[in-house]
């Protein structure tokens, strides 16, 4: 007869002490970089924060002494995830609504949450490189080239997954009860879609939608080739139809300049980004938290 | 299906006329002919697996919500065939209400919870008498009348069925269907929907699935008692059909079918 009590030695026991401290491991290991890279960039860039980095023009390379601030790149990082949100928001809440409330799993439907998949998997540098070609080099929005509108565009392709399906999923997680009780007093689709459903489903929503914002505001490479890079101050709306500048190549431009205050201004700017997609991102916890509370009321 | 203005007798609100439905290739429920009496409680009672809640979702259009789900054959409302294309199902259901087997309020507030569905309608009168008078009607507005505010969900299960009565009465149908709505519910909520069914009868006429024989002896004028059987042309599959239809009182002291007889007595179920 076998002991009842806990026995060390016994081969299952090891092994499960084994895998239990070899998965601890790999999770300590796996955030490992987020704490390195956030604690790297705060002492970089930290240092780096003063008044001036916001209200100046970045100097061009090449003058050592002072690489002046990131004002331009701020205000055009806001403006283009703006620009990408006003797009994509619509858009892709209204085709997580089809997907989830009108599609009935139909051909249609599977071929659209397919192709969501699949935008989802496209490399950011292809979305610049597409509006690239359509938008830029054949001058279409007014004649001009790069501008913060094809910028924007650009990142509005990358939020679209990420909106579609959270809102997608979102919804479908809503019960169906509460569906058939609005559908059972005479609403119409449309109004317990608006009134019920939606509003059920808008924590989750609203939290893809700050992700999806978030994931495009850090982007670089769609940039390059649609927004560009401009040293000067954003002063007025037709600035829009003109290079923008943005935090992201900002970091990219001046990380590879050889100045020392180029590279200074550089980790200020990735300071800031992470700063803001860090609070975005807390933001998005916040509003989760409490659209929760308030929806029980 | 076009417009059928067939006659039907004038204390008649609502007729199936050999009604068969199929989920998909499934026949769920097959040739039911069954007239509701206006201002009556029609009970509908069967094992489980007979169609008896299919028959009912029927009545006002549910089943729509149900992908694969399709109807033959012709159900009356005030003469119109509501399975008629030209029919607008929401139209349908402002005029039979429906109060489900899960209590279902809205994540609103109680006042809101009734507001919402006559706000829709576009009810125009004094909303404050409307949910008063809904609350009482549905034997409520005692235990929240003091907290109309506070969530729906705020209430005990009970109270949230009752709820979901009072919303239901609020849009002034002509017919409330109930899918077993006690069915969640602990004995002393049940008796109050119960009591409430029996008040709501003076101005309406209501049609409940239940599981519950006591409940359809306690409640109901008619009971209709479906069954399931093996056909021989279907696949297998059993399909619910009308075994019997008459009053409460026949159908439990004399039924004329055997197998109803077994099942008020607790053969099978």
């Amino acid at each position: 007869m076998s002991s009842l009590y806990y026995q060390k030695r016994l081969s299952r026991n090891i092994g499960d002490k084994f895998f239990t401290s070899l998965s601890v491991i790999c999770a300590l290991i796996a955030i490992l970089p987020l704490i390195f890279l956030v604690t790297y960039i705060l002492i970089k860039g930290g240092s780096q924060i003063n008044l001036d980095l916001f209200s100046l023009e970045p100097n061009p390379p090449g003058d050592d002494l002072d690489a002046g601030g990131i004002n331009p790149a701020l205000i055009g990082t806001l403006i283009i995830t703006t620009i990408a949100s006003i797009i994509a928001i619509p858009v892709g809440v209204g085709g997580g609504i089809y997907l989830a409330e009108y599609s009935k799993g139909g051909a249609f439907s599977r071929f659209i949450r397919f192709g969501v998949n699949v935008l989802a998997g496209v490399p950011s540098i292809i979305a610049g490189v597409f509006i690239y070609a359509l938008i830029v080099s054949t001058k279409i929005l007014f004649g001009s080239m790069y501008s913060g509108l094809a910028g924007g565009m650009a990142l509005s392709i990358l939020m679209l997954p990420t909106v579609i399906k959270t809102t997608d999923e979102g919804l479908k997680l809503v019960p169906n009860e509460l569906r058939y009780a609005s559908l059972g007093v005479g609403a119409s689709m449309y109004t317990t879609i608006l009134k019920v459903t939606l509003p059920s489903a808008f924590r989750s929503i609203a939290t893809g939608v700050v992700l999806g914002i978030a994931r495009a505001a850090g982007e670089t490479a769609p940039l390059i080739f649609t927004a560009l890079f401009s040293y000067y101050y954003i002063t007025g709306f037709g600035d829009l139809f003109y290079e923008m500048g943005s935090l992201a190549v900002l970091i990219y431009n001046f990380a590879l300049e050889p100045y020392d205050a180029q590279n200074k201004l550089a980790w200020a700017a990735s300071f800031i980004l992470v700063l803001s997609i860090l609070s975005v991102n807390i933001f998005s916890r916040i509003l989760a938290a409490f659209t929760e509370k308030t929806k029980r009321v | 299906m076009i417009k059928t203005n067939k006659k039907t007798p004038k204390n008649i609100i609502l007729s199936l006329e050999n009604v068969s439905i199929s989920y998909g290739t499934f026949e769920a429920v097959r040739n039911v002919f069954c007239n509701f009496k206006k201002g009556n409680i029609t009970s509908l009672i069967g094992p489980s697996g007979c169609g008896k809640s299919t028959v009912l979702r029927s009545l006002n259009r549910m089943n729509d919500l149900i992908p694969n789900c399709s109807l033959k054959g012709t159900v009356l409302f005030d003469g119109t065939n509501i399975y008629d294309k030209r029919v607008d199902p929401v139209e349908v259901r402002r005029r039979i209400g429906m109060v489900f087997q899960q209590p279902n309020p809205f994540p609103k507030s109680i006042y809101e919870n009734i507001a919402f569905g006559a706000r829709i309608n576009g009810f125009t009168g004094d909303m404050d008498e409307l949910v008063e008078n809904s609350l009482r009607k549905a034997a409520l507005w005692d235990e929240c009348k003091d907290k109309l505010n506070d969530s729906g969900y705020s209430l005990s299960g009970g109270q949230q069925q009752r709820l979901c009565i009072a919303r239901t009465i609020a849009i002034e149908p002509e017919i409330i269907l109930m899918d077993e709505p006690c069915s969640a519910l602990d004995p002393i909520s049940t008796l109050k929907i119960e009591e409430t069914m029996h008040e709501l009868k003076k101005n309406y006429t209501i049609i409940i699935v239940t599981h519950n024989m006591q409940q359809a002896l306690r409640v109901s004028d008619m009971t209709a008692f479906f069954n399931a059987i093996e056909y021989e042309d279907g696949d297998g599959g059993k399909v619910g059909y009308l075994a019997e239809f008459n009053s409460t009182k026949k159908i439990f002291d004399s039924p004329k079918e055997k197998t109803t007889q077994e099942y008020i007595s607790g053969k099978f179920g």
